[in-house]
């Protein structure tokens, strides 16, 4: 199998980049609405409200690129992906519909705010879960014929599928809770950073039981972790993912603000590289290639060069937006 | 995989993007007028227009968030519900959309929150620019969108490879730039404009017949009408022209707008009302004007024009649903003109402020815009029936190999939803709107700066 750098191998980093970006940007405001029932109503829910009230939308966005690109540019991979996990995308726009409206709509009905606080939860509760299981649906393999999808409606309900979906949702909910321990204070950090203990040993936990049972899965995973010589290249990962989570706990500890935020985000950085290591450079599982499934040159190449001008753009007006809104965040909204 | 999933599919898809193409048609409208209203606040230091800015911002903010919620929607749907589609389009349609994304919605999303919240965090100068990159992405978003479009209408540029997809067969500008996409552009725009005056003309009227002295309503009223009484027109005149490129390369759909099941070989008569029977082929009780269609679409009364006669019955589009949204739009938009000239002799008489007849018209005219976006889209979008890609791509071989039952589903879902969040979400408009833009606000620059982050900073004045 060839490595070089071409097209579809840069398509699919570019398009590994902005998953990850949806991935670690929306998990913690997702993360936030999960956490939410545990919020005190009053000062802190709207704390933590505020604290990504200015961003959500942006975040969000990733999401969208994530779908769009995979039509541009893996069309194939979009067509036969979204079929084979049809509940679960309705399940997934639904829910971030509820709580994507929830942001002014609790501010505009104060009557009804518990209603679209729990909306906002429900919300972010689905659609991460949604989210998880569809990772899973695609690990363990889609059933495909010719150029379409031909399994049943429900083939992505396994128990493998419910565990990558309950992990997720620990880790989006501890990218809450490390975040809002950086943007809050008084009794909303406190309970921000017991938050953070609880969920960082169950994100790990679900990392771990998530890596075990990738390799029994009835595909070739096994192979691309534990044969010499790669496996002391794939070694390093769980090494790292121990080290990096040493440190998140140690700085936890130290009473450290914003440390905690920034290990989070390299543990899910070494988790994403783990399922590169597992997937590259199938996007369907034993099936399908990024080549089999790739848009043709002309597609790939026109929407390059707007790439590599634009994203740069876009990361630094979005980090410009995080900057305007950085330190904590206020308990009032603009209304 | 039978009829029954691909209706639903169908349904589910008008649906959703129905739903989804309201908040849009406003909200660009709507951000340009922000955009106008903090340029003159900036230039002038008038502190009407930093009231209305503040009034509007807050509209904008609910509408513009249902807006992107009912937009990831329809990202995924194509892959969803038209997976046929999205293979074989997706090599050019994929990359137009990857390009809305990378050039429109990360620039909205990316300044929308410093809009809605950094007023007190930035200054005013790099305030309007992020009001105007929020403005200037609405447009563009509605650039890509509609290039994509009316390539499904008009498709131009591009070859089929081995595997049945479309692929680009060489520079993408004809593509980009296919036949209809600059008569769709400029009428799609135009109608957000309109719609979005519309609404705010319909506020102002409102206001002005409870108190017709409130700056903040006078001000938006006549900036509402003055630009109905500009765009109606233009919308009118622009509208032909895309009628007549529609004659060029969709004609089949002219003949459903028009009512022409049979050919007229010498000079077609414009059939002002009737009602279509699909069944017989032709329409009842018609009331017609001789040969004025001939001479308005081709500029020669005994001009020639074919019929739904000549063309294949499985090919011809649901011609009673063209025929009826295509005439609530053209009578909307006569209403509109009216309405536009009616403000015009308001403000010679200096009535315009004072005229509750006037007034009471615009609030009946305020949804008006909305009915017409939706008609009109209906036109074009079923008027393109039986195909995705017009002329190669049937809609009966575009979509997924799903489950009737999956698809029922959803929809039932879908309607569900929309109705509680969407529903819920208009009434917090309306309630909005209801409140008389109030005269005293603190202006944006009287509130001292504070420094970034560190204290709560109130941001907009509460009302």
């Amino acid at each position: 199998m060839s490595y070089s750098l071409d097209l579809a191998t840069v398509w699919a980093f570019i398009l590994a980049f902005a998953i990850f970006a949806y991935v670690v940007m929306d998990g913690f405001d997702l993360g936030i609405g999960i956490l939410f029932p545990t919020l005190e109503v009053g000062d802190e829910r709207d704390q933590a409200m505020n604290s990504i009230a200015p961003v959500w939308d942006g975040n969000e966005t990733w999401l969208v690129l994530g779908g769009g690109g995979l039509m541009a540019a893996f069309p194939l991979a979009y067509a036969i992906i979204l079929p084979a996990t049809y509940p679960l995308v309705i399940a997934m726009v639904l829910g971030l519909i509820f709580r994507g409206v929830a942001f002014e709509f609790r501010w505009r009905d104060p009557g009804h705010r518990a209603f679209w606080d729990l909306a906002f939860s429900l919300g972010s509760i689905v659609a991460t879960l949604a989210q998880g299981i569809m990772l899973g649906a695609v690990l363990q393999g889609i059933h495909v014929d010719g150029r379409a999808y031909a399994g049943g409606t429900l083939d992505w309900l396994t128990p493998f599928s419910m565990l990558t979906g309950l992990s997720l949702l620990a880790s989006y909910a501890l990218l809450g809770a490390s975040w809002l321990i950086g943007k809050s204070h008084g009794s909303l950090q406190e309970r921000a950073r017991k938050w953070a203990f609880r969920l960082g040993v169950l994100t790990l936990a679900g990392m771990a039981a998530v890596s075990i049972a990738t390799p029994f899965l009835a595909i070739d995973y096994w192979q691309r972790w534990f044969r010499m010589p790669g496996v002391l290249f794939t070694a390093q990962v769980p090494l790292a993912t121990l080290v990096v989570s040493g440190l998140f706990f140690w700085s936890l500890r130290r009473g450290r603000e914003r440390l905690p935020f920034l290990l989070t985000l390299l543990l899910f950085a070494l988790g994403f590289v783990g399922l590169g290591i597992s997937m590259f450079p199938y996007v369907v599982p034993q099936a399908l290639t990024i080549w089999d499934t790739a848009a043709p040159a002309g597609s790939q190449i026109f929407m390059l060069v707007g790439t590599v001008f634009i994203l740069p753009l876009i990361i630094n007006y979005t980090a410009w937006a995080y900057y305007v809104f950085r330190g904590k965040a206020a308990t009032e909204g603009y209304h | 995989m039978g009829d029954e999933a691909l209706i639903l599919a169908r349904l589910q898809f008008a649906f959703t993007v129905s739903f989804h193409f309201i908040f849009p048609s406003f909200s660009i409208g709507l951000a340009s007028f922000l955009m106008v209203l903090e340029g003159l606040w900036l230039k002038t230091g008038r502190g009407v227009y930093a009231n209305l800015y503040r009034y509007w911002l807050k509209i904008f903010a609910v509408a513009f968030g249902m807006g992107v919620v009912s937009g990831i929607v329809m990202s995924y749907q194509f892959g969803t519900n038209w997976s046929v589609f999205s293979d074989k389009a997706g090599p050019i349609v994929g990359p137009l959309m990857a390009y809305e994304v990378l050039t429109a919605f990360f620039l909205e999303a990316g300044f929308l929150g410093v809009m809605l919240f950094g007023i007190n965090k930035v200054g005013p100068r790099l305030h309007f620019f992020a009001t105007c990159m929020v403005a200037l992405g609405t447009f563009i978003s509605a650039t890509w969108i509609i290039s994509t479009n009316s390539w499904m209408q008009t498709p131009t540029g591009f070859a089929i490879n081995a595997q049945g997809q479309f692929v680009p067969a060489g520079s993408w500008l004809p593509i980009i730039f296919n036949p209809s996409f600059p008569y769709r552009l400029a009428h799609v725009v135009l109608a957000a404009y309109l719609t979005t005056s519309l609404v705010v003309g319909a506020v102002g009227a409102w206001h002005l017949l409870r108190d017709r002295t409130n700056p903040g309503a006078r001000k938006m009223f006549s900036m509402a009408m003055g630009m109905v009484a500009i765009a109606a027109p233009i919308q009118i005149f622009v509208g032909d022209a895309h009628g007549l490129n529609t004659l060029e390369h969709q004609p089949v759909k002219i003949m459903a707008m028009e009512g022409h099941y049979e050919s007229h070989p010498h000079g077609a008569p414009l059939i002002l009302f009737g009602i279509p029977d699909p069944a017989a082929k032709r329409i009842d009780y018609a009331l017609e004007i001789p040969k004025l269609s001939s001479l308005i679409l081709k500029h020669d009364a005994d001009a020639p024009l074919g019929g739904l006669d000549a063309v294949p019955d499985e090919l011809e589009p649901p011609v009673a649903v063209v025929f009826w949204t295509f005439r609530i739009m053209v009578g909307l938009g006569m209403a509109m003109l009216g309405l536009g000239l009616f403000s015009l002799v308001g403000r010679v008489k200096g009535r315009l402020y004072s005229w509750p007849l006037l007034h009471r018209l615009a609030v009946a005219m305020g949804p008006s815009g909305f009915v017409a976006v939706i008609a009109g889209w209906v036109t074009t979008e079923v008027g393109r029936q039986p195909y995705t890609v017009y002329g190669y791509l049937l809609t009966a071989k575009s979509h997924s190999p799903l489950e009737a039952s999956a698809v029922a589903t959803s929809l039932l879902t879908f309607v569900i939803v929309y109705f509680i969040v969407f529903g819920s979400g208009t009434y917090y408009l309306l309630r909005l709107m209801a409140k008389a833009p109030a005269p005293h606000e603190t202006e944006p620059a009287a509130t001292p700066q504070r420094a970034a982050g560190i204290t709560p900073a109130p941001a907009f004045a509460k009302d």
